[in-house]
């Protein structure tokens, strides 16, 4: 499976990274021994494994439903850039709502 | 399903719906914050819910549970699932990702019959984390045209489920029937609180038109924003007509995400799909696959209380088995608010099916709150007053409605506080006889014709017993004795 620089520059705009022609250039190649390596493994015959969901031999791990502290709100708006009504204030929104 | 009533009547709609419901559980779904609805903003917060570097989510179990709870109501299976990350830019996730399930979802495969009969598809219902809450400043609220936002976390990460309809949906009014019916089940389920107002219930439609005949599916808009079961049929009614006229028009309708305007009364493009969002779905590598045991697949079906269809049944069955469309309706609404109880438990007690359902699903369910934490004993012996005829209806009315504000009591002595009732009418009897011996010349002036001095004879029997008689029964009375004299 081949890469080619416009997926490079795709994924890179989705990413919001803005990339130089010669980053393009770079970067494609890189990806592109990157996907090899991945087809080496599409080669092999795998047809009597079942799909690996996890790298990690466990399911079902879980927390049971009891409140714990977080965080205290003044000492995390502190970490921010801008606050009001001890919210976090963020510039204007150019995108719509996903 | 009968085509949308339309000018033409040639087009059919093609709707599916999107549900998402927050689940009642004390914590979030993937940390140990509280999921409480209303809290001051950024006070359920911390490292997970944050995105903050080296946090990792667990899993809630109770969420869990929930979610194969409403599969379970749904008749869905459950299968493996795993959870993936879906990434965008917003602020109103600090991970730039928001973990759902993609495509292999919890619940799968189910469907949903609704009281007209219809049966509507379910595709799935998975398990997804809620984002924060951002309010736009300047600009009349909206994003595109605000100065900056505010964002709130704590709604961010609260457990949902989206329950996925089939493109079953044939008209506004099975819409509002699914979504009714679908509160009643997440309610039923103890897994919602089914409040569309407050937004832990939030309806996404999608909606294409076809020639009546066509099996092809015609190019489909999302409709986002729909806050009530109202702007719901309204915005779908919107929505239908315009696909209609552009395609009588030899146009194309344009697949895009569409807001539903309140107040204009309609539709507005947000984005079309040619930009529309790849979200470069990937396996989320901090969790593990989810694959609930069987053993405990088949203790949360069991532990499913009745669904809408069987208590809605059961009254009906109480009630004689009448179809009186009437009767639907006040039962719809009796199971939608919960208040079984109050008429199985009225009835019961020998009070009349009928009465009984009357009083539940309109006054007690204008307070529907307060209904449930009502004695269901006490709403029957009350219903047994009114029906007995020691309470007009206008009397019982009033006596509930005191329950319902005061939150119980004993009816006989709200009654009896109020002058009005059984118990009081044998003892106001008595005090209006011993007031009409004390004044012979009034009352044979009563008796002859003259009501002025009726009001001197009520006032004597509200002195006697210390103005707690009410008025108007005192002057029927007077009345009653007069005629009958």
């Amino acid at each position: 499976m081949a890469i080619s620089r416009d997926d490079v520059a795709y994924v890179a705009a989705l990413a919001r990274l803005e990339l130089s022609e010669e980053e393009l250039e770079r970067y494609t190649v890189q990806l592109a021994s990157i996907l090899a390596h991945a087809a080496d493994i599409a080669a092999l015959d795998l047809s009597d494994l079942a799909p690996m969901a996890h790298p990690l031999p466990l399911k079902n791990v879980f927390r049971d439903d009891e409140p714990r502290p977080g965080l205290e709100r003044d000492v995390v708006l502190a970490a921010a850039p801008a606050v009001e009504d001890h919210r976090f204030c963020v510039p204007r929104i150019l995108g719509e709502e996903p | 399903m009968t085509p949308a009533a339309h000018d033409s009547g040639a087009w059919e709609w093609v709707v599916g719906l999107e549900v998402h419901c927050e689940l009642q559980t004390a914590t979030k779904l993937f940390c140990g914050c509280r999921n409480r609805f209303g809290d001051e903003p950024n006070t359920n917060i911390c490292p997970v819910c944050l995105g903050l570097p080296g946090s990792l989510p667990v899993l809630n179990r109770q969420a869990v549970e929930l979610a194969m709870r409403i599969g379970a109501a749904l008749h869905c299976s459950v299968r493996p699932s795993i959870f993936h990350r879906k990434n965008y830019f917003y602020p109103d996730m600090p991970k730039d990702y928001q973990i759902s399930q993609y495509d292999e979802p919890i619940n799968v495969g189910g469907f949903l019959e609704l009281p007209d009969g219809s049966r509507v598809g379910i595709v799935r219902a998975h398990l997804e984390e809620d984002t924060g809450k951002t309010t736009h400043v300047g600009g009349g609220g909206r994003v595109g045209s605000s100065e900056y936002s505010l964002v709130d976390y704590n709604r961010a990460g609260v457990p949902l489920v989206e329950i996925v309809s089939e493109p079953d949906i044939r008209s506004a009014e099975q819409a509002r029937l699914y979504v009714s019916e679908l509160r009643g089940i997440l309610v039923a389920t103890g897994a919602s609180d089914g409040r569309m107002e407050e937004g832990s219930m939030r309806v996404d439609a999608n909606i294409s038109v076809r020639r009546v005949g066509s099996e092809q599916f015609g190019t489909r808009c999302e409709i986002k924003n729909l806050n009530s079961l109202r702007s719901l049929g309204r915005a779908l009614e919107y929505e239908a007509r315009r696909q209609i006229e552009l395609l009588e028009a030899g146009e194309t309708v344009v697949q895009e995400t569409r807001h539903w305007d309140e107040e204009a009364n309609r539709t507005t493009a947000m984005r079309s799909k040619e930009e529309a969002f790849d979200y470069r779905y990937f396996p989320e590598p901090d969790l593990v696959p989810l694959d609930p045991d069987p053993a405990w697949q088949r203790a949360v079906a069991a532990s499913l209380g009745p669904m809408p269809a069987d208590r809605r049944a059961r009254i009906l069955e109480v009630l004689g088995g009448t179809e009186a469309s009437a009767q639907r309706d006040q039962v719809g609404v009796v199971v939608n608010q919960a208040l079984d109880d109050l008429v199985l438990t009225a009835v019961d007690h020998g009070a009349p099916g009928s009465l009984a359902l009357a009083r539940a699903a309109n006054e007690a369910a204008a307070n529907p709150e307060a209904a449930r934490r009502l004695d269901p004993k006490a709403f029957a012996q009350l219903i047994l007053f009114e029906a007995s005829g020691k309470l007009s209806s206008t009397q019982s009315k009033e006596v509930l409605g005191e329950l319902l504000v005061r939150g119980g009591g004993d009816p006989e002595a709200i009654a009896r506080a109020k002058g009005f009732e059984a118990l009081a009418a044998d003892a106001l009897a008595a005090v209006i006889d011993e007031v009409i011996k004390a004044n012979p010349a009034e009352w044979d002036s009563y008796l002859g014709g003259n009501d002025k001095v009726a009001g001197a004879l009520i006032g004597k029997v509200m002195a006697a017993t210390k103005g707690q008689a009410d008025g108007k029964v005192v002057a029927a009375e007077l009345r009653r004795l007069r005629s009958s004299s």
